[in-house]
């Protein structure tokens, strides 16, 4: 990521920027647009793209955030982007060919107010994006690991759940991973060692050998990263999960597809 | 321009904090031992961070200071009120755990020159979270926030430690994640006085930054404590000990069954936090500033119970 480049087109834009952010708070979008999207042009969602997120942070820790999709056929990726965060760029998720994707809710970090912005990327290469403003946190939640000894004793462990779909051509499922995904770069002032960072940057489901989603990702998501989604089943009798975190880490998980939908 | 205003502010806010020391309470609870009530409220510019309820415990020889503050300004009013009540050297300033309106004085007590006293997670929690609160509390508390500044602790607690005050040994003791990950509780056995930190909420509705099942399990483990009243983190003081625990211990463990209930249901996290725990709304102020919060984190750590 070109910072120079972001601040610069951070301070020129904020002159003109609309919304509801703080006064002094330059909008960052338009040089995430330069940065993450090469500064493709960005279409209205139009319904192609729906994000729900909560108007205000409860725990700044987990937010969720639920990216839906009316025709998942158009779609070929979707983007989560959390503005105002170090690292705005949460996560980023590859549609399997016709996996049916309706939709798919996880949780992230949100360290102040911040526009929080899914990018939609359809078939024919075109950009459209919905957005919601989430107003931060109040007293003494922070975006961090709440038992970080906990959090590294369990990582890697997954766990997976069904759920009956509302839609019935559909299946509804949550896949769950144990991990810190710290951000690093405090100082532990005992030790006088920067803590490393310590995330999950990739995770791909799969039914049968049929991939639902790829997620490419960063320390933006919570802590215990979750994803529940709905898809299009195609007959396999397995889920089956692979995660890599920074630092080489590889999780893997199966579990056979149930009767919950 | 701003600047200026910054330095002015600056300039007389050792003014401010010598002019707040007499409207500062500071309450002999027990002979030797004294405690200041916060305000049941979020911190403010206002209210100058003073929020959380603060102790000081006098032996022969020394004082030990139980938490300092949720400002600099605040900070400054605790020492000057504490050095009316008497003149011997501040040898530990204790802290219960990390958050802002527990730590955010700590710097008015650096040139006392007494140790800084925490849990062992306390610095790790500190580096992690230090930085995100000195830039989160300056849109809530504006200039208040002004020389607040992260002090960690150079004496650390693993388990438990005595510390001795001249013919007055107090007791702390370190204690599992549970309001959060380095809770730190002071017994003065003399007094029966026992500073629970936020172990313990009276009235201003508990708050999970640590986990919802150690928040319960610690509160459990915390009747058997040999005291006779005590200095609640939050609201009244002194109170009935262990009396006092039974407000929250309701407030937990419905919190726990109404999540457990949306999750086996299948509910999502956004939607159960809206829901779980309303029971208990009209018993608990400062409840829709914090019930969601500690819905949602509590729905997060319950979702891993079972297979």
């Amino acid at each position: 990521m070109n910072k120079a480049a972001l601040c610069a087109a951070g301070a020129l834009f904020a002159l003109v920027a609309t919304g509801a952010l703080a006064d002094n708070a330059p909008d960052p979008w338009p040089g995430l647009v330069v940065d993450i999207f090469q500064s493709r042009p960005i279409a209205d969602a139009n319904g192609v793209i729906a994000l729900e997120a909560p108007a205000r942070a409860e725990d700044a820790a987990i937010v969720p955030m639920t990216i839906r999709f009316s025709d998942p056929s158009q779609i070929k990726s979707a983007t989560l982007v959390i503005d105002q965060n170090p690292m705005p760029m949460a996560a980023a998720f590859t549609l399997g060919d016709k996996s049916g994707v309706g939709f798919i809710e996880t949780r992230v970090r949100v360290n102040s107010y911040s526009n929080v912005h899914a990018v939609a990327e359809t078939g024919d290469g075109k950009l459209r994006a919905d957005a919601k403003f989430v107003k931060a946190s109040g007293g003494c939640s922070a975006p961090a690991v709440k038992d970080q000894d906990e959090a590294v004793a369990h990582t890697g462990k997954m766990k997976y759940r069904e759920f009956k779909s509302a839609d019935a051509s559909k299946r509804e499922a949550q896949i769950m991973i144990r991990h810190p995904n710290a951000s690093g770069m405090q100082m532990d002032p005992v030790s006088r060692a920067y803590l490393p960072a310590h995330f999950i940057d990739k995770v791909e489901v799969f039914q049968g050998d049929a991939p639902i989603f790829t997620m490419e990702g960063g320390i933006s998501l919570a802590e215990d990263p979750t994803f529940r989604f709905t898809y299009a089943p195609n007959g396999a009798k397995t889920i089956r999960v692979e995660a890599h975190d920074n630092r080489g880490g590889v999780y893997k998980g199966e579990w056979p597809i149930g009767d919950a939908s | 321009m701003l600047r200026f205003v910054l330095g002015f502010v600056a300039a007389i806010a050792p003014l401010l904090a010598a002019q707040a020391a007499p409207g500062f309470s500071l309450n002999e609870i027990a002979p030797g031992v004294y405690a200041h009530q916060g305000k049941t409220s979020l911190m403010t510019r206002e209210n100058l961070g003073d929020i959380a309820n603060l102790g000081a415990i006098v032996g022969d020889d020394a004082v030990a200071v139980i938490d300092t503050g949720g400002s600099l300004i605040e900070g400054r009013a605790f020492l000057a009120a504490l050095r009316e009540k008497t003149q011997k050297p501040i040898r530990y300033v204790i802290n219960t755990h990390a958050h802002p309106d527990h730590i955010f004085g700590n710097g008015a007590f650096v040139e006392t020159g007494a140790i800084f006293v925490g849990h062992k997670n306390l610095p790790r929690a500190l580096a992690a979270r230090g930085p995100h609160y000195l830039s989160a509390f300056r849109d809530q508390m504006g200039d208040a926030l002004d020389g607040v500044t992260i002090v960690a602790p150079t004496l650390t607690v693993d388990e438990t430690m005595t510390l001795d005050l001249g013919h007055r040994e107090i007791v702390l003791q370190a204690w599992r994640t549970a309001h959060s990950e380095c809770d730190l509780t002071i017994l003065d056995p003399k007094s029966g006085v026992f500073f629970a930190g936020d172990l313990l909420f009276l009235q201003h509705v508990p708050v999970v930054d640590g986990s919802l099942l150690g928040f319960l399990e610690v509160a459990d483990r915390l009747v058997a404590i040999k005291a006779t009243q005590v200095v609640a983190g939050h609201g009244p003081l002194p109170a009935p000990w262990p009396k006092a625990l039974e407000d929250q211990r309701a407030y937990l463990t419905r919190l726990t069954a109404d999540l457990r209930a949306a999750i086996k249901k299948g509910e999502g996290v956004a939607a159960a936090a809206k829901t779980a725990g309303g029971e208990e709304r009209e018993k608990w102020r400062l409840f829709d500033d914090y019930n969601a919060r500690n819905a949602t984190a509590g729905f997060a750590e319950l979702e891993w119970e079972g297979p």
